[in-house]
């Protein structure tokens, strides 16, 4: 709890100075803090265990930002730039103020063959966002991204978890528009 | 003999990822009958014997692989599943992971038998969300039945084997950058020697395996050596997994003998060109493979023949491109890819991949001069062989190959100002006027 007084500043460059928070305001819940420590009986080295508490931290949290990236360097016993340069070495963390849906649209040459950038047109039309750009309500992230391992039913994405695979454009507004109202209705409730 | 799938045979059926379903097949009966009676010594002889060259690209001999791992050391000795899965075009480890994850599972035990070792990770990349649930389901039925655990299938040895899921990042599918990321670091390379199987992870004798090698064991206990090699070429026998992508009718992931001719993959199992139209290039084996051109398609899709043509087999990752396709925008597409992955630690691949990107994107934009293709080359030669691992290579190669193999691309996008796509999204612009960044 070395940082108990400290004040730190949320990551995201568009909140630098905007809030200040605590880092020790924030901890697992009983449930991700079992397992994070069944985590640790996996491995020989507590290190080894940061990739995967990275992930508990990124799903307790819903982000990773620099308070979320401290708690687990303090949990961790891990310096702090160690563990920020291994979340930003990696892609696929759900960094500080990504959008509630993310949507990575594969861009690589299988999907890019058939038809990933007239995918990323169309969202950007119907979202009002360019790729690396989030929406002012903040429910949408759009990105490009590299080859996802799909390449047998391209063009495909991936929001968030979920896969969607062998995209017309129709599927895409489709798409589009089932989150929207997903992102609403959970706004309303 | 007629071909047999064994990897895919039963992935239409809706419970094919169940253990009730896997015993019910016979699953799981070589690995107990072989965690009891078979001699560690006499396991690696057979898969020696049976010629498994490994199915993640280098297509090293697995059995030779494993007897490199020393017997003496009173270090403890991993096995490191290799389930990254991200060269582009190929996607058939995904396959055997949400389909018949306990087939990878008999084949970790099989594995960890022969080489004496009692822990296994299975590196799985973090975008496989799907398959490391169905995966961990697997895992977790296994420990259930005793199969997996402190006495697994009753034969007294324990093995643990824990999924551990990647975040990203192209360059962990490199084996030592994989057990550095494993270790909970960035996923850096290192380099060569000291092999994984004397320092791997946790500075402790090491066997990295691919998904798809280690589901042939059972196949290869079942039938034994002979038989294996019997299908396909004796060189590099085998079932395998091929995927094919781009511009065919009907892509996916196909069951074959190895050795099988590309264009019969092609034209029979992938529905042929798409849209009537006429091949112009296929890659091979991954987005790391030399491309090759329509004439030099005729060609067996083993390692042997493919390195034969200059190629190679890779991942088995066919990406075919049909005669709309400019080469100088798929190249541009690849060299953004090898930029955007190089982890940086080696100079000539970081600055080579960029300066790569760079050069191919002017010549794509209209910004191109006809010494560029030179220059491509050149940069290509310095990167080869000069880093600590393989990446460099690999965005050489494609870069090497797209550049001589279909030259008039290249020389029609820098007289014209510009690939024929570009063009048409800028209809104003003029050669040298475009920006890039």
């Amino acid at each position: 709890m070395q940082w108990q007084f400290f004040p730190v500043f949320t990551s995201s460059p568009a909140n630098w100075t905007g809030r200040i928070i605590l880092a020790n305001t924030i901890s697992f819940c009983s449930e991700t803090m079992k397992q994070y420590e069944w985590l640790l009986t996996r491995y020989p080295t507590r290190r080894a265990a940061l990739l995967p508490t990275l992930r508990l931290a990124e799903s307790d949290f819903g982000e990773l930002g620099v308070p979320e990236m401290r708690y687990v360097a303090d949990l961790m016993e891990i310096p702090p730039a160690f563990v920020f340069g291994v979340v930003t070495f990696y892609t696929h963390y759900r960094r500080a103020g990504t959008g509630k849906f993310h949507i990575q649209v594969c861009s690589t040459l299988s999907c890019a063959l058939r038809g990933s950038e007239d995918v990323v047109s169309r969202i950007t039309e119907r979202l009002g966002i360019k790729p690396g750009e989030t929406t002012p309500c903040g429910h949408f992230t759009l990105s490009k991204v590299e080859c996802l391992g799909s390449c047998d039913t391209a063009p495909m994405l991936q929001c968030n978890d979920d896969y969607h695979e062998d995209l017309s454009l129709e599927d895409v507004d489709q798409l589009i528009e089932q989150l929207r109202a997903e992102a609403e209705g959970g706004q309303n409730g | 003999m007629t071909f047999r799938k064994i990897l895919t045979q039963h992935i239409a059926e809706d419970d094919c990822h169940t253990l009730s379903f896997y015993q019910r097949n016979g699953g799981y009966s070589q690995a107990q009958k072989s965690l009891k009676e078979d001699q560690p010594d006499d396991l690696i002889e057979l898969v020696k014997a049976a010629n498994l060259r490994g199915r993640g690209g280098a297509g090293f001999p697995t059995g030779v692989k494993w007897s490199f791992v020393p017997k003496s050391s009173d270090k403890p000795k991993y096995l490191v599943v290799n389930a990254d899965e991200s060269e582009p075009g190929t996607f058939k480890d995904r396959v055997i992971m949400e389909k018949n994850p306990h087939l990878l599972l008999e084949g970790i035990l099989i594995c960890c038998k022969a080489v004496n070792i009692q822990t296994a990770y299975i590196y799985i990349r973090g975008e496989f969300v799907f398959a490391t649930q169905r995966l961990q389901q697997a895992i977790d039925e296994a420990y259930e039945a005793g199969i997996l655990g402190n006495d697994c299938l009753g034969s007294g040895l324990s093995i643990d084997v824990t999924v551990h899921r990647g975040a990203g990042a192209y360059i962990c599918g490199e084996e030592t950058g994989m057990l550095t990321s494993l270790e909970g670091d960035r996923g850096q390379p290192k380099l060569k020697p000291p092999f994984p199987a004397i320092e791997g992870v946790f500075g402790c004798p090491t066997v990295v395996n691919n998904v798809e090698t280690l589901a042939n064991l059972p196949y290869i206990l079942e039938i034994g050596a002979e038989a294996y090699c019997a299908i396909g070429p004796e060189k590099s026998p085998g079932p395998k997994l091929f995927c094919v992508s781009g511009h065919v009718e009907n892509p996916g992931t196909f069951e074959l003998p190895m050795g099988i001719p590309l264009r019969k993959l092609i034209d029979e199992h992938a529905g042929g060109v798409w849209k009537g139209r006429k091949l112009k290039a296929v890659i091979p084996g991954g987005s790391s493979a030399h491309v090759l051109t329509a004439d030099e398609c005729d060609v067996a899709m083993d390692i042997e023949s493919l390195t034969a043509a200059g190629t190679m087999l890779g991942s088995a990752g066919i990406i075919v491109m049909d005669d709309s396709t400019c080469m100088v925008d798929a190249l541009v597409n690849l060299m953004r890819f090898y930029h955007h992955e190089s982890c940086g630690q080696c100079t000539p691949c970081r600055e080579g991949t960029g300066w790569l990107e760079k050069i191919v994107h002017r010549i794509a934009h209209g910004d191109g001069r006809m010494e560029d293709l030179d220059l491509v080359l050149d940069v290509c030669d310095r990167m080869v062989g000069k880093t600590i691992c393989a990446l460099a290579d690999a965005a050489a190669f494609p870069a090497q190959s797209f550049v001589t193999k279909f030259q008039d691309d290249f020389v029609a996008a820098i007289q014209n100002g510009g690939s024929p796509a570009w063009k048409k999204r800028h209809p104003s612009a003029v050669g040298g006027t475009a920006s890039h960044g």
